[in-house]
């Protein structure tokens, strides 16, 4: 029996416009982003018959969570037969692996996937919000207190994922003999990256002088760790396989997912605080297929901060458990022109916090051979990965001959 | 000497009390941390749950704990995200009483940038109103017996 991915591909991608303020609302992002992607796929807005997001309407408020699927549906009038919204799941991949199950189960033969942000214009002129102070809901917080999973970090000051994060990395720099240096590495490879993506905001050229002369955040973590707020949406669609054939590109396939989550979900109790969740998502990936890490050409991997991708390197066993700073040393493994180009559009940290949807993005316009400047040659395997910490996702996707 | 001046004036976010975790937030009031623990099978569990993972138990209650533990992580926050510009230490304390029994918390009394990782350190309570934040300080006298085998095999 065929696993259940091998039933769709993402037949259509779309982009809209990414911006550090665009001042535009989510709902017209998304319709820009939406209406390309179904262009892409050779489809009719009336074809679309099932709809998913990430996460849609969610505590994180509007400039996180986007659009709901409801408005989305309402905004395009379709008539679906499948739809799905939340923030649970593994990461923001939970989108278009609940796709990919509908389409498999035959709830659907064309499912609209999208994700979209306006946390740049959200953030306005100020620095960026912890969560429970100046954030959304902040003074609410303040008066009634803090409750739920959030009651074990904010009283102690620890307001942010940068924080959370940074205690992580500091466990491995301590484990493993991680460096500073070899972090950088992941801020500068996606720089010199994003200078060949046209719709990156961050291309001016970053050394690591550079990096070092950046404020710190929170040790080890630099500015120029930490992914960059803008407005854009992304959305894909995913169609039952046998619609490879109508197209005028290459239909990207689905090999494998990793859903798994086996450690405890939780920041500050996972049984290995130097892998997290990736440990987990990223082994099932290759309990689902007969590729191996060596079969895979591009690696789109989530940095919400750089070191995420450090451990989705180790996690999808690019390299060894605590051999990801030797693995990224010097750059040149990661380079567009290495042995395993990472995160070729300049991820989060130099194109912009499309969220996990950036690199699933990323992914497809490789398969594609659509990369231009930045194109990496003969590329037929990609290996996708969203979130990190308590929650991932990750996935295998092929050019489809 | 602890330089209490260090964190004593500032702004803390309050836990939302409430029937569940009230125990563990007021719990400083004696001078004493607690944790859930299950009657049965001695199991520490945290946060608060009411189902023993170790043997099923359903008789769950607090119980005081040292309060003394080994910093598994900690990192300096530069970032003001409350205003307040001077660097923090937000650490990972690892109870003695069980491996993997973690809190999120702050060191303090000292210069953050001080504290590293396997430092012993025990519990200090900070009270603002009924809340009693357990904090910790780094123990005046390490003892090199009970520090943890920094074998790279000791997150398992």
């Amino acid at each position: 029996m065929s696993a259940f991915e091998r039933r769709s591909i993402i037949s259509g991608i779309g982009q809209s416009a990414v911006g550090r303020r665009l001042g535009r609302s989510g709902v017209d992002l998304t319709i820009e982003a939406s209406l390309a992607a179904i262009a892409d796929a050779g489809l009719d807005v009336a074809d679309i018959d099932g709809l998913a997001t990430y996460p849609g309407a969610s505590p994180g408020g509007e400039a996180f969570s986007g659009p709901s699927s409801p408005e989305i549906q309402d905004a395009l009038r379709l008539k679906v037969n499948w739809h799905s919204g939340g923030l649970e799941g593994p990461a923001q991949l939970a989108a278009v692996v609940n796709a990919v199950l509908a389409v498999g189960a035959g709830l659907a033969n064309h499912v609209l996937v999208y994700r979209t942000v306006t946390e740049a214009s959200a953030q306005g002129a100020g620095g960026r919000a912890g969560i429970g102070v100046g954030g959304a809901g902040a003074d609410s917080i303040a008066t009634k207190g803090i409750g739920g999973v959030l009651q074990w970090s904010i009283p102690f000051r620890a307001y942010s994922p940068a924080i959370w994060l940074a205690l992580v990395a500091q466990r491995h720099f301590h484990t493993y003999g991680t460096t500073s240096e070899q972090l950088a590495q992941i801020a500068l490879n996606q720089r010199r990256n994003a200078a060949e993506n046209p719709n990156a905001v961050y291309r001016e050229p970053l050394t690591l002088d550079d990096y070092f002369a950046s404020r710190m955040i929170a040790t080890p973590f630099h500015l120029f760790d930490c992914d960059a707020p803008v407005d854009g949406s992304t959305a894909f669609v995913v169609s039952r396989a046998e619609h490879a054939s109508a197209l005028d590109h290459a239909a990207v396939g689905i090999e494998s997912v990793g859903t798994a989550l086996k450690g405890r979900p939780s920041w500050d109790q996972f049984d290995d605080m130097t892998t997290m969740a990736a440990r987990d998502a990223g082994a099932m990936v290759w309990t689902r297929t007969e590729l191996t890490p060596a079969d895979v050409d591009v690696a789109e991997l989530y940095d919400g901060f750089s070191f995420l991708t450090m451990v989705w390197l180790e996690a999808l066993g690019f390299c060894g458990k605590g051999e990801s700073g030797a693995f990224v040393e010097g750059g040149t493994r990661i380079a567009l022109d290495g042995a395993l180009p990472v995160n070729t559009h300049g991820g989060q940290l130099s194109a912009g916090r499309l969220h996990g949807f950036g690199h699933i993005h990323e992914a497809c316009v490789q398969l594609r051979g659509e990369g231009g400047a930045r194109q990496v040659a003969g590329a037929e395997v990609a290996a996708v990965a969203n979130g990190g910490g308590p929650i991932g996702g990750a996935m295998l996707l092929v050019r489809e001959r | 000497m602890s330089d209490e001046t260090q964190f004593d004036d500032r702004f803390r976010v309050p836990p939302a009390l409430d029937e569940t975790n009230r125990f563990f937030w007021t719990s400083g009031a004696d001078g004493r941390l607690r944790f859930l623990r299950c009657a049965a099978c001695g199991y520490w569990l945290h946060p608060p749950s009411p189902w023993c993972p170790e043997c099923g138990g359903r008789d769950v209650a607090p119980e005081a704990v040292s309060g003394r533990g080994v910093v598994h992580s900690v990192t300096v926050n530069h970032q003001a995200w409350d205003g307040d510009q001077t660097p923090y230490a937000v650490a990972l304390v690892e109870l003695d009483e069980q491996a993997g029994l973690r809190l999120t918390t702050n060191i303090v009394g000292v210069d953050p940038e001080l504290v590293t990782i396997d430092d012993r350190v025990h519990v200090v309570f900070e009270q603002r109103g009924d809340v009693y934040y357990p904090l910790f300080e780094l123990d005046p006298d390490p003892a090199p017996a009970f520090r943890p085998d920094p074998d790279r095999n000791s997150d398992r």
